[in-house]
């Protein structure tokens, strides 16, 4: 039996001021507790994973199985890329597929037959589950089986989920990644495997990295191209780049990968305890590993250093999302010194997100979940310098006074690593310096 | 089941959620799933709006389903009444929210809301859409505040010269302009100076920045101005059926159609016809002068396509047949409830209207008329990108770019002015590329090719032209290469461009280069010539220009 609702928030609403006090003096050598909440979530669904997801893997074609809605949310994200050429497509259910299951897989297999028709460069095709197919319950990892059987190896046809009621925003990727993972080849050949997108860029330099510092077998996942998967065994240790892949980690790990523990890759701080921590697990040489780390973490804080000016003693409150934002308060707050009011994530994964609790300043008030209400009231009665939100409460903060930096700019911008720890804090140093800089008087 | 990679209109609660966030004081309980509130953005980052959509979602999740959903819908429903305090209350259901039933129309009705009104909305997601949800969510809105007004069958109309006898001005009411509307911030207050120089007063206008109490003013107006019919028409018909309340139907956008607009106003509400609105026209709008001047003579005869919701589609066809001198070579909707309309205006042109909301069907369509100007939405801004022809846009689907800052009506007189202007640029863009094009031509054979084909594709091949004209795309529906080269040996009675042909043919200016082909292709093979020379070229063309 699935758990039954929660229906209210555990913990008192902020207008009892006593129950704040109480979560806040949970610090300590305790870790912190956790304001539990339910209520409106405004969040994105797993859907939205693709807008990023496709361009990794150029030669992938996301077909959502869904309603006008899920199209019409794609199209709304990816804005103008959806004309470029487009790599991923709704199949829009009608009021017939509703009414017979039998009817809708055939009316499937049909268009996915006439789509692998008109575009023969497709080498996997991704049936992306939503709430309204997950609802009908139409099968689509059945579907999936049945429609690679009939490419006949052209074309790898996988499912995953991406639905609102079981995926929050960046868990699309981790339920695309789960797809991928049967198909990867096993060999117990040591490798270093990072998992979790990152830019292109950013990918070439940790390779180069590591490659100093005499690691010569570093692999993604995903790659950038959906047919080229690395292989999983027992010499993989897997290093993860992204904070909320706990599915495809736990998988990874059963078929014999090693997780290293580190906290992510976010500011100087962050990206050295990750490269250090993959180096250590190859037993690398500590001083190589310095000499190639020193000058890339002594140049990070220099990068650092103007933001910092701006960000110093700033009060900083964010709003789930993307279960980036334990890292990046950590980083904002032992880097950039700023306070934190309060961290929401979606969704805590406490064993994955352990190292980087524990670096996190005692008695940081966290809150898992989200009624979007309460929650603006604590930031209305915070007032806090900065508020990092999603698009559709950004506009109406700023409006209420606030300064705001909008959260999905932090999963398209490459901010992982040393290199680009400057970048990471300019982009919560830019609106406080635009409120600055502009005056109408 | 349908695979659909743009969808014109989104489903028919964001039309519901238009209303209300259009509207003061009426809030909107949504049953949703979890993510459904990205339509927020619609509103915060497209509107650019200061506030939160008035929308409470109740954002279930999977676990929610083995519970009670009827418990959170009714939960939600009593949490936002009180924290909202709205003064009407909306209910309704998306598309997820459709298939497990809760009701929560009824759940709401069940509940005590505190004596505010409450409209249960039906809005069958998988057969209607957008515009739908939001002309019937206005409807039911305006006919469940107004239903204890309604006066016994068989009463008196509102006489709409009724001004006369209770010694007042005329009024009426705005009916239809909404949040995510095409421009219908300033097209409000362009009709409202416009009336207000006739002497004409605006009562209520709605939903934009209507309250529930502004809508139970509506009968006191003497006629509606059903300014989009895609959102208002059923509340003006309703209006017409209950109150006898008449309706001015003329949209005004466009300088005859604004001339049009004023007539039907005049006549209705028992106006003294101001003396020639002609001349009105004339000196009110610069695009009748504008459009005479010679500058202008170039735009003769421009084969156009457009492409819109039906309103703009019709009105954007008369100003550029009549007003522009403009030949309309294509012309089609998305909005199947106004099919009809469309399919007349498309009937006086020589012309077969497109009704379809499947982008690839308008890609193709624009591509076979070979225009060279496309007046359509956000979607043909890009597919006329891709096709290397000049575009403007005319209707919603919008993007912020289509929600600026400065004043930019199209309804009225100045409406007139920022269409001349919007049209006309992308044109004037498209000469000068040409004569780039033309200069680089002799020595520089890649030039024009490079965004279509990327490197080193080489000018003469005729699927590098076809991709040029616009051709061979349409048979790739994604936008990818993987064209199947046109004549060259295709089929035994298929004409084929010679090297001599192939090379008249480029020195034809680029954007009518397209039409050139097809009419050469068919020109030979009507007469069963094998083989097209430049000779052929110009017998085709000599034989069209008749
Ligand atoms: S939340 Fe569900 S219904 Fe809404 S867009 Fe996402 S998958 Fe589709
Ligand atoms: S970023 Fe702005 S301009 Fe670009 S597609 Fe999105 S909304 Fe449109």
């Amino acid at each position: 039996m699935p758990s039954s609702v929660t229906p209210s928030s555990v913990t008192p609403s902020s207008d009892t001021p006593a129950g704040d006090a109480a979560t806040r003096a949970g610090g300590g050598d305790a870790p912190p507790e956790v304001r539990k909440e339910s209520g409106q979530r405004e969040v994105f669904c797993g859907l939205t994973s693709i807008v990023w997801l496709h361009r990794r893997m150029p030669d992938a074609f996301f077909l959502v199985v869904g309603s006008r809605t899920c199209a019409h949310l794609i199209q709304s994200a990816a804005g103008v890329m959806i004309f470029a050429e487009p790599r991923f497509g709704t199949a829009i259910l009608g009021e017939r597929d509703l009414a017979g299951l039998a009817d809708a897989n055939e009316e499937l297999d049909r268009l996915v037959r006439d789509l692998l028709e008109r575009r023969p460069e497709i080498r996997t095709l991704f049936l992306v589950g939503s709430c309204p197919s997950e609802v009908i319950k139409l099968d689509l990892a059945r579907a999936a089986e049945r429609l690679t059987q009939q490419m006949a190896g052209r074309v790898r046809v996988l499912n995953y989920t991406g639905s609102g009621i079981e995926t929050t925003f960046t868990q699309g990727e981790d339920q695309a990644l789960m797809a991928l993972l049967p198909h990867l080849p096993a060999s117990d050949e040591e490798q270093l495997l990072i998992v979790g997108t990152l830019a292109d860029a950013v990918e070439d330099r940790f390779t180069t990295l590591f490659e100093r510092m005499g690691l010569p077998r570093v692999r993604s996942l995903p790659p950038r191209r959906s047919t080229d998967l690395p292989p999983i065994g027992k010499g993989t240790r897997l290093l993860l780049a992204q904070p909320f892949l706990s599915a495809t980690a736990r998988a990874l790990a059963h078929r014999g990968g090693q997780l290293i523990t580190s906290p992510y890759p976010f500011g100087v701080e962050g990206s050295r305890l990750w490269m250090e921590a993959a180096a250590a697990s190859f037993n690398l040489d500590p001083a190589a590993v310095a000499g190639v780390l020193d000058p890339l973490v002594e140049r990070g804080r220099r990068a650092i250093e103007p933001h910092r000016q701006v960000l110093r003693g700033k009060r900083l409150f964010l709003m789930p999302d993307s279960q980036m934002e334990i890292p990046l308060a950590r980083f904002l707050a032992r880097e950039c010194g700023m306070e934190l009011v309060e961290v929401g994530v979606p969704y805590l994964d406490r064993q994955l997100m352990a190292a980087e609790q524990a670096l996190l300043p005692a008695g940081t008030p966290l809150s898992e979940g989200q009624d979007v209400e309460r929650q603006l009231d604590r930031v209305r009665a915070e007032r806090p310098d900065l508020v990092v939100c999603g698009l559709g409460l950004a506009n109406p903060l700023e409006a209420e006074g606030l300064a705001t930096k909008w959260s999905i700019e932090l999963v398209f911008s490459p901010i992982h690593g040393c290199d680009q720890a400057g970048e990471l804090a300019e982009l919560f140093a830019r609106p406080l310096r635009r409120r600055e800089l502009i005056s109408f008087a | 089941m349908e695979l659909t990679l743009w969808t014109y209109e989104g489903p028919p609660h964001v039309g519901a959620m238009r209303i209300a966030a259009s509207m003061e004081g009426v809030h909107y309980v949504l049953h949703a799933p979890q993510g459904d509130t990205y339509a927020d953005l619609l509103f915060t980052m497209i509107e650019r709006r200061d506030k939160r959509p008035p929308v409470t979602y109740t954002t279930f999740q999977a676990r929610d389903l083995g519970g009670d959903t009827a418990e959170l819908v009714k939960r939600t429903i009593a949490q936002a009444v009180e924290r909202f305090q709205p003064e009407a209350l909306l209910v309704g259901e998306s598309c997820t929210a459709e298939l497990i039933q809760d009701q929560p129309g009824a759940l709401a009705a069940g509940m005590d809301l505190g004596g505010i009104p409450m409209v249960s909305l039906e809005l069958p997601a998988y057969s209607k859409k957008e515009n739908w949800g939001a002309a019937e969510t206005f409807y039911q809105l305006v006919r469940g505040l107004l239903k204890e007004q309604v006066p016994p069958p068989g009463s008196p109309k509102i006489l709409p010269t009724r001004w006369r006898q209770e010694g007042r001005r005329p009024r009426v009411n705005l009916l239809g302009p909404s949040l995510l509307g095409f421009r219908c911030r300033d097209d409000v207050r362009e009709i409202t100076r416009l009336l207000g120089e006739h002497g004409v007063d605006v009562s209520v206008v709605a939903p934009l920045g209507a309250r529930p109490a502004d809508l139970l003013r509506i009968p006191s107006a003497d006629a509606n101005i059903c300014l989009y019919p895609e959102v208002a028409a059923p509340v003006c018909s309703w209006l017409e059926r209950s109150f006898g309340q008449a309706t001015v139907k003329t949209v005004p956008i466009g300088v005859a159609a604004t001339t049009a607009f004023l007539a039907e106003l005049t006549t209705l509400l028992g106006l003294e016809p101001a003396e020639g609105t002609q001349t009105e026209s004339e000196r009110r709008s610069r695009l009748p002068w504008y459009s005479r001047s010679v500058d202008s003579t170039y735009l003769t005869g421009k084969r156009v396509f457009i492409f819109g919701d039906a309103t703009h589609a019709i009105a954007a066809a008369r100003i550029a047949s009549q007003e522009l001198g403009f030949a309309v070579v294509g012309l089609g909707t998305y909005s199947r409830e106004l099919a009809r309309e469309v399919r007349a205006a498309a009937k006086e042109l020589g012309l077969e209207a497109l009704i379809t909301d499947d982008y690839l069907a308008v890609e193709k369509a624009m591509a076979e008329a070979a225009p060279e100007l496309v007046l359509g939405t956000q979607m043909e801004r890009h597919s006329a990108k891709r096709l290397g022809i000049p575009c403007a846009v005319i209707s919603t689907p919008l993007h912020v770019q289509d929600v600026p800052a400065r004043y930019s009506p199209q309804m009225g007189w100045e409406g007139a002015n920022v269409i001349f202007d919007a049209w006309v640029h992308p044109l004037m863009m498209g000469l000068e590329e040409h004569l780039i094009g033309m200069f680089r031509h002799d020595f520089e054979f890649v030039d024009g090719h490079r965004s279509h084909l990327g490197d080193g594709a080489p000018s003469v091949s005729p699927v590098a032209d076809a991709m040029q004209d616009g051709v061979a795309s349409a048979a790739a529906p994604f936008g990818v290469a993987v064209a199947t080269p046109p004549a060259a040996g295709a089929s035994p009675h298929e004409p084929v461009w010679t090297t001599d042909g192939e090379t008249e043919l480029h020195k034809i200016p680029f954007f009518v280069r397209g039409k050139v082909r097809r009419n050469t292709e068919s020109f030979a093979r009507e007469r069963g010539i094998g083989e097209i020379t430049a000779e052929t070229l110009y017998d085709a063309k000599a034989h069209f220009s008749r």
